[in-house]
């Protein structure tokens, strides 16, 4: 198949770019450990209430200035809905769902992931700034989405 | 004018016959139908987010949001596809479609109008406000699910009207290279036929019997990847009629050939092969699958570029050789010598030109990590509306301006053209201010897909509002557009003057060995069902074999 001389060195450039991009890509994901949130651990969406350490949401400490925050997030709100941490901390989330679908997401942070019924959603990030930081759900749930939020404060 | 001179010469081919004109008319307009009630949900969702109105009591948000997701991305889309490929194999294959092809035609019809009616009312009576996406454990009425499951099968049967005369014509002339929009329609039939498979199963196993009540829970997880293993190919269903206009279309209405029939088939298989393995990235932010699975959809999804990047070659080697042939010199000369005033490529041009940001976006969002920034937030919906909205959107009006009129053997008169420039100005200008406020937004956090809110006046949410506002405006100006598009469309359907508009074909310029392989469809769905089961393979039989308890329905709404 004939290609014009124009067009190969074209293509040859689109590819080269995008093999580049692509090793990035892995290098970032598996060698720097910036993979996307990949959490496989399970629970019954019907026993979330029952199920530790859901049953009591909240903050724990897990070291110098590190957390574990279970929450849960149902229609609509999240729980805890109060929580505070000093800055330069860092929160590992643990999110579940006992009903629909919601999304988990603190705008100005790179935490952003969805919250599937049945499953358990993990995220890391580390709090250097004060501020009071929304938390809101980003995935149609029903009537009241659009209410659905809570704030972290970093004092 | 480039365009009045062409329209007072006798069109260089025998129109298409009434049988084919008709059932392709048929399914124009109920696209257009859909379209007009779609333009009107986004319109006051646009003015709800904005914070400019609120809606009466009796209807609320989310269900505009399904009517305008439904409407737009499932029923317009569907039906102009469908009409269009059908009228192009008419056109290309002697003028007419014989007795089988209309039969699965006009069943491939009736059945999507059953479809989206029974769509239609459950949206309207509020059981159904799942949103297109339709995510379980929201469970809608099962005649939702039952409609959706019509509307697919109708375009399997569509597809095999096409497949039955793409036979029947490679039997009349054995030996031959089948012409190229008739290849391009095949492939994208046999890339949807395909690609549907897994939400059919999905929306039959899954969600009708458990929204009936006879299981008791749904597997989330497995719903959602049958859901992606579609969703994604089916933004290439959109995009790959509109590519056909582009490669064979649009060079015969310059007064161009086409570039390369090998390459342009080449693309096509291409965009067969890559639309498919690649649903993950779509959820890349989600638990239970894991990240070496999600890099696998990454790396094929990226393939894509590469088909993109042959269009965009094409389509622009087109334009310099055509515009050079007409005279234009210098480096830029012969872009002033295409035909700028005439709508039928003004429209699909400008539609490339939002391509190219829509693309660069595109790649954005399936890069893995980089998506955690945008996922579910409204660049996500700022991204679709410059990609299926506006480059998709503006090829399917501008073939509209001389398909109907072809088909109803009117003319394309003047005054409709320059209606036709006017409507195309409005809406590139309306969904240029409504996409760059959407991105702009999105990078900010604001979420898609919900509905006016301040978060208790929290002041990140406070930031968005003025571009809420802006993208209120551009939502205005697409409905004013939306309906002087209906006003056109009306005129060229009923009452402009009889008359002959041309179907336009480009064929290439000196006739072309176009290498046989890439007719040789068992390789090719060979290829695809290796790749598919590459790419989904282990992880649905992990899905089963490993599943999370299931889900109880849930209406919230």
């Amino acid at each position: 198949m004939h290609l014009h001389r124009y067009e190969k060195i074209w293509l040859m450039l689109g590819a080269g770019g995008l093999a580049l991009f692509i090793v990035l890509l892995c290098v970032n994901a598996f060698a720097m450990g910036m993979a996307p949130p990949s959490n496989m651990e399970m629970i019954d969406p019907e026993k979330v209430m029952e199920t530790p350490p859901f049953d009591k949401p909240g903050l724990k400490q897990v070291g110098d200035k590190e957390y574990d925050a279970y929450m849960t997030a149902f229609a609509f709100g999240f729980s805890p809905t109060k929580m505070e941490v000093p800055a330069g901390s860092t929160i590992n989330f643990h999110v579940t769902s006992p009903d629909v679908v919601h999304g988990f997401q603190i705008p100005e942070t790179n935490i952003n992931f969805m919250v599937l019924p049945g499953h358990i959603s993990s995220a890391t990030h580390t709090f250097d700034k004060p501020g009071e930081y929304l938390i809101l759900c980003n995935e149609y749930c029903g009537a009241g989405h659009q209410v659905m939020a809570t704030t972290i404060i970093v004092k | 004018m480039v365009i009045a001179r062409k329209l007072d010469e006798a069109i260089p081919h025998t129109p298409i016959q009434r049988s084919a004109a008709t059932l392709s008319l048929a399914y124009v307009w109920v696209a257009y139908a859909a379209f007009g009630l779609a333009a009107l949900a986004g319109m006051l969702q646009g003015m709800v987010r904005g914070g400019i109105i609120e809606l009466p009591s009796w209807t609320n948000y989310y269900q505009i949001l399904t009517a305008h997701g439904v409407l737009m991305a499932l029923i317009f889309t569907t039906f102009f596809i469908v009409g269009f490929i059908f009228s192009g194999v008419a056109r290309t294959t002697g003028g007419s479609l014989h007795g089988a092809a209309l039969k699965f035609g006009w069943a491939g019809w009736i059945l999507m109008v059953t479809g989206t009616l029974m769509a239609v009312v459950t949206i309207v009576m509020n059981e159904a406000s799942v949103l297109y996406t339709f995510y379980a454990p929201l469970k809608a009425s099962p005649y939702f699910y039952i409609g959706s499951a019509l509307l697919v099968v109708g375009s399997w049967l569509a597809g095999f009207g096409v497949f039955a005369s793409y036979r029947k014509w490679k039997k009349e002339n054995p030996g031959k290279m089948s012409p190229l929009f008739v290849f391009m329609g095949v492939t994208t039939y046999v890339m949807w036929i395909i690609a549907t498979l897994p939400v059919a199963v999905e929306v039959l196993f899954q969600l009708i019997p458990w929204s009936l009540g006879l299981v008791p829970t749904i597997n989330i997880m497995l719903s959602r990847t049958l859901f992606w293993f579609f969703g994604h190919p089916l933004v290439y269903f959109w995009l790959m009629p509109a590519y056909m206009a582009w490669y064979v279309c649009i060079p015969r209405i310059i007064g161009g050939h086409v570039f390369s029939d090998s390459l342009s088939r080449l693309a096509f298989i291409c965009l067969l092969l890559f639309s498919i393995p690649v649903g993950f990235h779509h959820q890349l932010m989600e638990p239970g699958i894991s990240a070496g699975w999600k890099m696998i959809h990454v790396v094929l999804t990226l393939i894509v570029v590469i088909p993109s990047l042959m269009t965009a070659f094409s389509m622009f080697a087109v334009f310099e050789t055509t515009g050079r042939k007409k005279g234009g010199s210098g480096l830029f000369g012969w872009l002033k010598k295409l035909p700028w005033t005439d709508v039928r490529f003004f429209a699909p041009f400008v539609g490339m030109l939002f391509f190219i940001p829509g693309g660069a976006g595109g790649i954005i969002n399936a890069s893995n990590q980089i998506n955690a920034v945008i996922h579910n937030t409204i660049w996500v919906t700022g991204h679709f509306h410059i990609t299926v909205g506006a480059a998709v959107a503006l090829t399917f009006f501008g073939v509209s301006f001389w398909l109907i009129p072809a088909l109803t053997g009117r003319k394309l008169t003047k005054i409709a053209n320059r209606m036709g420039m006017v409507q195309t100005v409005f809406w590139a200008v309306g969904m240029f201010l409504m996409s760059l406020a959407m991105h702009t937004m999105g990078l900010q956090g604001a979420p898609r897909r919900t509905d006016y809110t301040t978060y208790m006046d929290h002041p990140t949410a406070l930031g968005w509002m003025d571009y809420q506002r802006v993208m209120a405006f551009g939502g205005g100006l697409l409905f004013v557009s939306a309906v002087l598009l209906i006003l056109i469309l009306l005129y060229l359907t009923f009452y402009a003057p009889k008359g002959n508009t041309e179907y336009p074909i480009a064929e290439t310029e000196t006739k072309q060995e176009v290498p046989r392989i890439l007719e040789r469809w068992p390789v090719w769905v060979g290829l695809v069902a290796f790749l598919i089961i590459l790419a989904y393979g282990y992880p649905i039989m992990e899905q089963i074999q490993h599943q999370a308890p299931g889900s109880p329905p849930f209406r919230t709404w």
